[in-house]
């Protein structure tokens, strides 16, 4: 179904020479993201006069939540993979690709290897028998030793 | 050794780092809207069938690169950029045009950059920075989102040189070749070019999934989305939407407030009374983005969900492309001469 713009808007634009923006500089929005802890981030928004200046902003609550929403679903692909290979589903090499959020496509440009050859050290009865310089290569692009590569420990919060 | 180089925080890296890399060619003159804006830099584009950290391909603003590029030819300034196939070339390259006393544009990925807060690293690979020194093993970083000034160990900048993935950097670097006075009827003539070209990139680029006639293609594809993908992939989808619409760099609204503001700028070089005009039905098309953002929310906080909302949220996409072409349509009319 195609809809017509609705009439506002087009009121809306005929009326542009009385317009009033929304982001004026008092309404830059300061909620506290996790980036605004460390840095504040340049807006730009318009003052009394309709001329725009840069503002800065701690953050803003809707991307706030949506960050929070792609976290959500990286953490709940980290909890599925754990549990594959605590199963011996899968080995440890899907926990650490969903915890560093690659693909095999990204994981190969890293180490060096197929991503046929990456799917095979996905099955644990492969993974066993890897030698340590291909574990290694992993665990530098996992940023992590090889001991905690095999163990699936992760020390950042 | 540091470099005499002053940091600039800007909203969005690249137009940030062209504008501080020009700052001394142009006395300043180059902010960072004009950058955006010469550079072409709005534009809106859906890639269909390519994923994204498990969502959609959406941007907003003009492939990696094309903004430096495009702003530089535009002033007549040569650039230099250069990839690296070797890490330790990378680095020589670097230290050799640091101690001739020049900073340095990077591309970098966002993964591994330490300095930023980890919720913010994902494999995204088109951020830039400027190196301006060295002290010990240490890079002094002048990243444009940043307040102020950071540092990266040479470990650190070289693994963010070569992050893996699309668009990877392959350690590429790049600078204004050498200092050319840019005069005001030189910005005057790439104002108007960069406005042509961001005309025919929003109003003429074929098929349906860029420009002007993408947003309207995402408009309608969100209506379906609640169907097609149920409805938490479908919140999830629209999350990815706007932190590409908001997240750090667009200055708001999907770059649109920036491109107002570089129209309000561009006024002081070309007046034509038009621009003003049309700045503000930008800022209305920004703050239409920020409304359109925050229906999303309402859906993938779970406030609200039913078929209506979603289709209210795909209105809002269909509304914006009317008010853009109508936008393009009029500075696409402007009588320049």
């Amino acid at each position: 179904m195609v809809t017509t713009p609705t009439k506002a808007t087009i009121v809306r634009i005929k009326n542009v020479r009385f317009f009033q923006s929304d982001m004026k500089k008092e309404n830059v929005p300061q909620d506290v993201s996790a980036l605004g802890k460390i840095t504040k981030e340049v807006c730009y928004a318009t003052d009394s006069s309709g001329k725009y200046v840069k503002e800065l902003s701690s953050g803003w609550d809707v991307k706030i939540n949506a960050l929070d929403v792609a976290w959500k679903d990286v953490e709940e692909r980290i909890a599925k993979a754990k549990a594959q290979v605590l199963n011996e589903e899968a080995s440890p090499l899907l926990f650490f690709m969903e915890y560093r959020l690659m693909d095999p496509g990204i994981l190969a440009d890293y180490t060096g290897f197929w991503k046929w050859q990456i799917k095979r050290h996905l099955k644990p009865n492969v993974f066993k028998n890897l030698s340590d310089k291909k574990l290694q290569k992993y665990a530098e692009a996992f940023n992590v030793t090889v001991e905690d590569f095999k163990t699936m420990t992760v020390h950042e919060a | 050794m540091k470099l005499d180089f002053e940091h600039l925080q800007s909203a969005h890296c690249e137009s940030g780092v062209t504008s501080s890399l020009l700052r001394k060619n142009s006395g300043g003159k180059i902010t960072e809207p004009l950058a955006f804006g010469i550079g072409a830099g709005l534009f809106f584009c859906y890639i269909p069938l390519i994923k994204i950290n498990n969502g959609p391909a959406i941007a907003f603003r003009t492939f990696p690169g094309l903004i430096f590029k495009r702003t530089c030819n535009a002033l007549g300034i040569p650039v230099i950029r250069k990839k690296f196939r070797s890490k330790d070339q990378a680095e020589d390259y670097l230290k050799q045009r640091l101690d001739e006393g020049h900073p340095v544009g990077c591309q970098v990925g966002v993964y591994y950059l330490s300095y930023f807060p980890r919720e913010y690293r994902f494999h995204f690979n088109a951020h830039n920075l400027i190196v301006f020194g060295k002290e010990d093993d240490n890079y002094l970083i002048s990243d444009p989102v940043m307040e102020t000034t950071t540092t990266l160990t040479s470990y650190e900048l070289e693994r963010v040189r070569f992050a893996k993935g699309a668009l990877a950097p392959r350690g590429q670097l790049y600078y204004p070749k050498e200092d050319v006075e840019i005069t005001d009827e030189r910005i005057r003539k790439a104002i108007i070019s960069g406005i042509k070209n961001n005309v025919n990139q929003m109003l003429r680029i074929p098929g349906s999934f860029a420009g002007i006639r993408g947003i309207k293609y995402t408009g309608e594809k969100i209506k379906r989305w609640r169907d097609k993908l149920g409805l938490q992939k479908a919140g999830s989808y629209l999350a990815q939407l706007v932190r590409m619409q908001e997240e750090i760099g667009t200055g708001g609204g999907g770059f649109r407030y920036i491109y107002a503001a570089f129209l309000q700028e561009a006024y002081a070089y070309v007046q034509k009374d038009e621009l003003l005009e049309i700045s503000k039905m930008f800022t209305q098309a920004g703050d239409l983005w920020r409304t359109a953002a925050v229906q999303a929310a309402g859906i993938y906080k779970g406030r609200i969900g039913s078929q209506k909302d979603f289709d209210v949220m795909g209105d809002y996409l269909i509304e914006i492309s009317v008010l853009e072409k109508e936008a393009f349509t009029a500075l696409k009319n402007i009588k320049w001469n």
